[in-house]
């Protein structure tokens, strides 16, 4: 069992999302950094879509209240497992009565905790991740609060026998990670409107450094730079969007939607940020400057499958240094 | 029969393409053909799910299962081929308290209409809607069918809490609030039956196809 020691509500229980009832009106929801946790449930032997924890909001204590094996991925963030140094995309072994303390990030957004089993909280509609819009799914359908007790999935533990532990090394797949200053760039790749843009407006929409406002959560981003307007206004029916949908609604500000993001909308949309690269958005803080670069939709596929490529190495040398290490 | 156009289709993503079979005005016809699109592509292996929308239908796949220009091939041989049947949607009743502090734009919207509480309420409660796609909010149904002179623009500023329950109206749609959420439609009624719960399966009470009646139990003035 976990005791959580402090935290702020906007940090919750993730897994991978809840898929097959976006034509019921259902979000994904899931961690906003995919790749980042599943990273370290492969490190702590789970399975890639076990539940762990999605800390956005720090400084984030909790207590272990029985002996467990956890990995840190995602923000770097400076962490402590009682007075030991904790690092990142690195699994440990906790004995009970340890405090696991992350402190605020020097670089990214969203820290990932898995622990081995993953946390117990029931299934809603096939997925453990907390929709904090809905209010359902994760603990009780909120995030987090001071007091709040988590189990793990009943199973065989297998503490690491070297107890410095080992990790994994993500720069392959996500670079290094980004100064305060460096702006964000992701790939996209054109939707439905783009072509509706007049020219000056797709100019300004690719060389523009957007600024992430303060109305970002994990329903979307609201972008702020020059006002992006189409020469007449387009009545959309009500469509199907998904979690990197850039739409511009009529003030010409772009918005991002992204893990809780309505399952449709009716705004124009001028392109999607490709599946790839989202992990970036989650990595991305309110103050943090974005830009859009154009790709193709090959280029998306390979991101993807170099992404595959990489989470089946790591599981491959996980399995083998669980035996020795 | 009407005729077949050819829907657009575009990207949302390596993982969801977007075809678009609106015309200036909602359709039934075309509606119908959504829905069969859907339930045959939904049957190819690697296609994770379809969302209908209004005249519109969004395809989300694997893009390593297959790949998305077969996908963009399937559909459009599906929508060429298709054969809509009738949809064999439930029938789902739904009484309503109308008008009051559960119902407080019902006498705006009559004067909006240029008609009596009475007469809206007889208008809105005598059509058979028609559940056209399920979304934006879990549960949310989008309804056609709406008697056109009860249309009404949404509100200039949408109100931050409209509860569940709410019949609503916003533009040329009818709607029902499956929980409680900021909306700028406007509300002329209440109603008890539960739209949406998560430990269900399907969470939805309502489906695509579906026909909706609204049954007056009371009218408040």
């Amino acid at each position: 069992m976990i005791a959580i020691l402090s935290t702020g509500a906007v940090n919750s229980v993730q897994d991978l999302g809840r898929t097959g009832y976006l034509d019921a009106g259902v979000g994904r929801s899931g961690t906003m950094d995919a790749p980042a946790l599943e990273i370290a449930n492969l490190l702590v032997g789970n399975d890639k879509g076990a539940a762990g924890i999605e800390v956005a909001l720090f400084p984030f204590r909790l207590r272990f209240e029985a002996d467990a094996v956890f990995a840190l991925a995602g923000a770097d963030c400076p962490a402590t497992l009682g007075d030991r140094e904790v690092s990142g995309w690195w699994a440990m072994n906790a004995k009970a009565g340890d405090t696991l303390t992350l402190g605020l990030p020097r670089s990214g957004a969203r820290a990932l905790l898995a622990f081995q089993g993953g946390l117990e909280v029931p299934l809603v509609l096939g997925s453990r991740s907390t929709d904090l819009k809905s209010a359902f799914g994760g603990l009780e359908g909120r995030g987090l609060n001071r007091g709040d007790i988590l189990s793990l999935v009943d199973g065989p533990r297998k503490p690491l026998k070297m107890d410095g532990g080992y990790g994994a090394d993500p720069s392959s797949l996500r670079g290094r990670p980004t100064g305060k200053d460096d702006v964000i760039v992701l790939r996209v790749l054109p939707s439905a409107e783009y072509a509706a843009f007049p020219a000056a407006a797709i100019a300004r929409f690719h060389d523009t450094d957007w600024l992430i406002t303060n109305d970002a959560n994990r329903m979307g981003y609201r972008l702020s730079g020059p006002e992006l307007s189409l020469t007449r206004k387009l009545e959309l029916f009500s469509h199907g969007i998904m979690p990197g949908t850039v739409q511009v609604p009529p003030n010409g500000q772009p918005i991002i939607q992204l893990a809780e993001a309505n399952t449709c909308g009716g705004y124009p949309k001028i392109a999607n940020v490709i599946e790839a690269d989202l992990w970036k958005l989650a990595q991305a803080p309110a103050g943090a400057r974005l830009r859009f670069v154009m790709t193709d939709r090959d280029a998306a596929v390979t991101a993807l499958r170099q992404e595959r490529a990489f989470m089946a190495e790591l599981a491959a040398s996980v399995s083998l240094m669980r035996g020795w290490m | 029969m009407t005729e077949v156009v050819s829907p657009r289709l575009s990207m949302e993503g390596a993982g969801a393409i977007l075809l678009d079979a609106a015309g200036a005005v909602f359709s039934d016809d075309v509606q119908a053909r959504i829905w069969a699109v859907a339930a045959q592509m939904l049957g190819v292996p690697g296609i994770a799910e379809t969302v209908p929308g209004m005249n519109n239908l969004m395809i989300v796949f694997d893009p390593l299962t297959i790949a998305p220009d077969r996908v963009e091939r399937l559909l459009c041989d599906a929508w060429q081929t298709v054969v809509p049947d009738a949809v064999a949607g439930s029938a789902v009743d739904i009484p309503v308290v109308y008008g009051g502090t559960t119902g407080e734009d019902l006498v705006s919207l009559a004067d909006h209409a240029g008609l009596s509480v009475d007469e809206v309420v007889r208008r809105h409660s005598e059509a058979v809607y028609s559940v056209a796609a399920v979304g934006a909010m879990p549960g949310f149904v989008y309804l056609s069918g709406l008697d056109p002179q009860l249309a009404m623009p949404r509100r200039a500023v949408p109100r931050m809490k409209v509860e569940i329950g709410s019949v609503i109206i916003g533009g040329a749609q009818a709607g029902i609030m499956p929980c409680t959420a900021p909306s700028g439609w406007h509300i002329i009624g209440r109603t008890e039956v539960p739209l949406f719960d998560p430990l269900r399966d399907p969470p939805a009470a309502c489906r695509p196809g579906d026909r909706i009646r609204f049954r007056v139990v009371e009218v408040k003035r």
